[in-house]
């Protein structure tokens, strides 16, 4: 199933109507332009539903509540392009904060570990816990979903093996800083410019270097491009230690801020995270994702769950997350059924869709391998 | 073109926050003196927590106040969920409280309990919207704290209610009743109703972490090091999260595994209930008593068939009602939240003052008994 009409920053099968002035507007349906229009009218009824919408302390806690699971969402971006995904990150988040929360509370044999090393064990474990992941997803071959539906199980059950029922808590007040205030004199978290850090940098490798288009040809056809000389094994576990690595970063970020580590830390975690990705227009089938997509993602679901607080209705989040994740699935769907029938009425007959089938029925997808 | 374009827009909006983020007049962050770091605080979930003696020295001469209020503007009502009979009397009080001091309330809260962080959004909805106080019942005394203190920095006062946070992130804590005695009065209960004060005993909590039932639970171990107690065994202590379903399973599962069980103390109003139902329906009555927190109106039925002999709680609306008006006095300036502090609250207590103990808290005061011989009574006269 190709959805065409998600930007996928890649040449994906062209409208078969090149010469309709369909197509010539085609380039403007794009998903992230959807989803601009989408941030900017939640933003403008925010502002007249609530006129605290619109103010510095607003932004500072909608967003800073929401920068765990946006740095999640950019690890998951590559990995869902490749046709993965990792549903173990909600685990690794109370795993890292647990392994840092033990060391420096003393609870281990190895006594009061100093925080910086404490935190850098627990990055550590992230990697392990990635590592792991990835090398039974691809030496072994066993499915992404089954092997992270495990892991998400093992890595909770060992925080809570590290933890038992101890809350460690009072943590020292520049790292809870970090995680919880602004930079001084602004409205802005600090963990704000961290994740725009880091999705600059995942940009940037996403789609603008060659290891992201290996990325994408992974996801497009694997055979084709290990054919190509793509180390595929290789690639995907590594993207796997890179989600493991940032689910322990966001870990640490998370206990910080809760100024306390707790083995439930991250629950749930891994459905909004999932969600951004694909609300921000990565097709869950692979092949075709954007990272600005991700980040305006994120910005439209902090957004519509500042206004749904601010009007009284927090109760209807969980609703309305599912209703965009719905939506943002069947929408391109509907926009192509939608431009196929225009189509067909001004080629007077002859179906666009045939044509498409023709060429899906050869084994790449996308057009060209 | 667009594709271009939405970048472009995205670019711009990035650029702005960073020179926002840079134009600040601030220098950069400092790096901490070289104190000693904070020891890490260790805490098993049962917490142990030294409740102060109500009253201080009345050393110091300062007036009493008599609490008038005369507020106005928003004061949030945030309980650890909703749906709570329990919260629910609170809120009645809180309401009528509101006719006499000013002010008006409203409550928001996660619509079910157990989840640590799941207040801290509403704390902040709060903060965010100026709200001149904010009223809460903690579900987690450290993961709120935070938000606590941004709130009272943006000048919201903070009063606690029924279950405390951090000392230092909030104003004042209503404390319901001396946490020692509920404590020595769910051990008695238990004593009372296990045969000759011998026997396997459960616990029957809330949330993992809620503060108040873990420091009741402590308090309540630590009463029964007494040797008149030395009977009694507990065998578990599990947790409903004050979710009447969750509550349910567990009190099932605990009769299922300890076949000699002959109490089971529930130090919250869900579970209590749910364990009597559990009870009744398994037809238990006699075999294994419940005895807990709990509220008169819907543990009428079961005091009075024998499945609850004994429970025990305070006047819920009375909280609430004492709550916001310490909260109004906070905002009106009678009362500045200070230890040594003496205030009256027309009504409440017989209009004996009150005077803030340690760690700003003050106790509402003594503990209800309900037994079969008072519960009609004490239904009509505390309708929750």
């Amino acid at each position: 199933m190709t959805l065409d009409t998600k930007g996928g920053g890649q040449d994906h099968a062209g409208s078969a109507t090149t010469n309709s002035p369909i197509a010539a507007l085609a380039p403007l349906v794009r998903w992230e332009s959807l989803l601009l229009i989408i941030l900017v009218a939640t933003i403008l009824i925010g502002n007249w539903a609530s006129g605290d919408f619109l103010t510095g302390l607003n932004f500072s806690n909608s967003i800073n509540n929401a920068m765990e699971v946006a740095i999640m969402a950019l690890a998951m971006t590559p990995i869902i392009i490749t046709g993965d995904i990792d549903l173990s990150v909600q685990s690794m988040v109370g795993l890292s904060g647990a392994v840092m929360g033990v060391l420096w509370g003393g609870l281990t044999p190895l006594g009061y570990v100093p925080l910086p090393l404490a935190i850098a064990v627990a990055l550590l474990v992230g990697v392990i816990g990635g590592l792991f992941n990835g090398v039974l997803v691809t030496r072994w071959g066993l499915p992404a979903l089954v092997v992270t539906l495990g892991t998400l199980a093992l890595y909770h059950g060992l925080a809570q093996v590290l933890l038992g029922t101890n809350v460690v808590t009072n943590f020292p007040a520049g790292y809870t800083d970090f995680a919880f205030k602004n930079i001084p004199g602004t409205f802005v978290p600090w963990t704000f410019p961290t994740f725009l850090i880091l999705a600059v940098i995942f940009y940037a490798v996403l789609h603008r270097t060659w290891l992201g288009r290996q990325i994408f040809a992974i996801g497009k056809n694997k055979s084709a491009a290990r054919y190509s000389g793509v180390r595929v094994g290789s690639m995907r576990t590594a993207l796997f230690v890179v989600a493991g690595l940032i689910a322990a970063i966001a870990g640490v970020i998370l206990a910080l801020r809760f100024d306390s580590v707790r083995s439930s830390n991250g629950a749930n975690m891994t459905l909004t995270v999932v969600t951004l990705a694909v609300l921000g227009g990565v097709d869950i089938n692979g092949g075709k994702g954007t990272i600005m997509g991700v980040v305006l993602a994120v910005l439209t679901l902090a957004a519509v769950q500042s206004v749904l607080r601010l009007v009284g209705v927090s109760a209807y989040i969980e609703a309305a997350v599912g209703f965009l994740l719905i939506f943002s699935v069947t929408a391109p769907l509907v926009a192509r059924r939608s431009r196929d029938l225009v189509n067909r009425v001004r080629l007077g007959g002859q179906s666009p869709s045939a044509g498409q089938a023709a060429r899906n029925v050869a084994p790449s997808r996308g057009g060209g391998v | 073109m667009f594709n271009r374009l939405s970048r472009f827009a995205a670019g711009i909006a990035l650029v702005a926050v960073v020179a926002s983020a840079c134009s600040s007049t601030a220098a950069t962050p400092t790096v901490a003196p070289a104190t000693p770091a904070p020891t890490p605080v260790v805490t098993p979930v049962v917490t142990p927590v030294v409740t102060p003696v109500a009253s201080a020295p009345a050393s110091v001469a300062a007036a009493v106040v008599t609490l008038k209020g005369g507020i106005t503007g928003s004061v949030v009502v945030i309980p650890k969920n909703l749906g709570n009979a329990y919260f629910d009397a609170g809120y009645v009080g809180i309401q009528k409280a509101a006719t006499v001091f000013g002010g008006t309330p409203s409550q928001a809260a996660p619509a079910k309990g157990g989840d640590p962080t799941a207040q801290i959004p509403f704390i902040q909805t709060a903060t965010t919207q100026k709200a001149k106080a904010i009223l809460v019942s903690a579900e987690d005394a450290t993961a709120i704290a935070p938000a606590l203190t941004a709130a009272k920095a943006q000048g919201v006062k903070v009063v606690m209610w029924d279950s405390n946070s951090k000392p230092g992130a909030y104003d004042i804590f209503v404390n319901q009743a001396d946490t020692a005695g509920i404590g020595k009065g769910l051990a008695q209960m238990a004593c009372d109703t296990a045969p000759s004060c011998t026997g396997e005993i459960a616990i029957l909590s809330a949330g993992q972490t809620a503060t108040n039932q873990n420091a009741w639970i402590a308090a309540m171990a630590e009463s029964m090091k007494d040797p008149k107690f030395a009977g009694l065994k507990l065998v578990a202590t599990v947790y409903g999260n004050d979710v009447a379903a969750d509550s349910t399973a567990q009190a099932q599962a605990l009769i299922a595994a300890h076949p000699n069980l002959k109490v089971i103390v529930s130090p919250t109003s869900v579970g209590v209930l749910a364990a009597a139902q559990v009870v009744q329906s398994k037809k238990l009555i006699g075999k294994v008593a419940v005895v807990g927190l709990g509220t008169p109106k819907t543990m009428q039925a079961y005091i009075l068939d024998g499945t609850a002999p004994e429970v025990e709680l305070w006047n819920t609306i009375d909280l609430g009602y004492l709550a916001y008006a310490v909260a109004a006095g906070l905002v009106s300036g009678e009362i500045k939240g200070t230890v040594g502090e003496q205030f009256i609250v027309p009504t409440i207590n017989g209009g004996k003052p009150y005077t803030i103990g340690a760690d700003n808290t003050i106790i509402l005061g003594d503990p209800l008994i309900f037994n079969k011989d008072n519960i009609a009574q004490f239904a009509k006269d505390l309708p929750f």
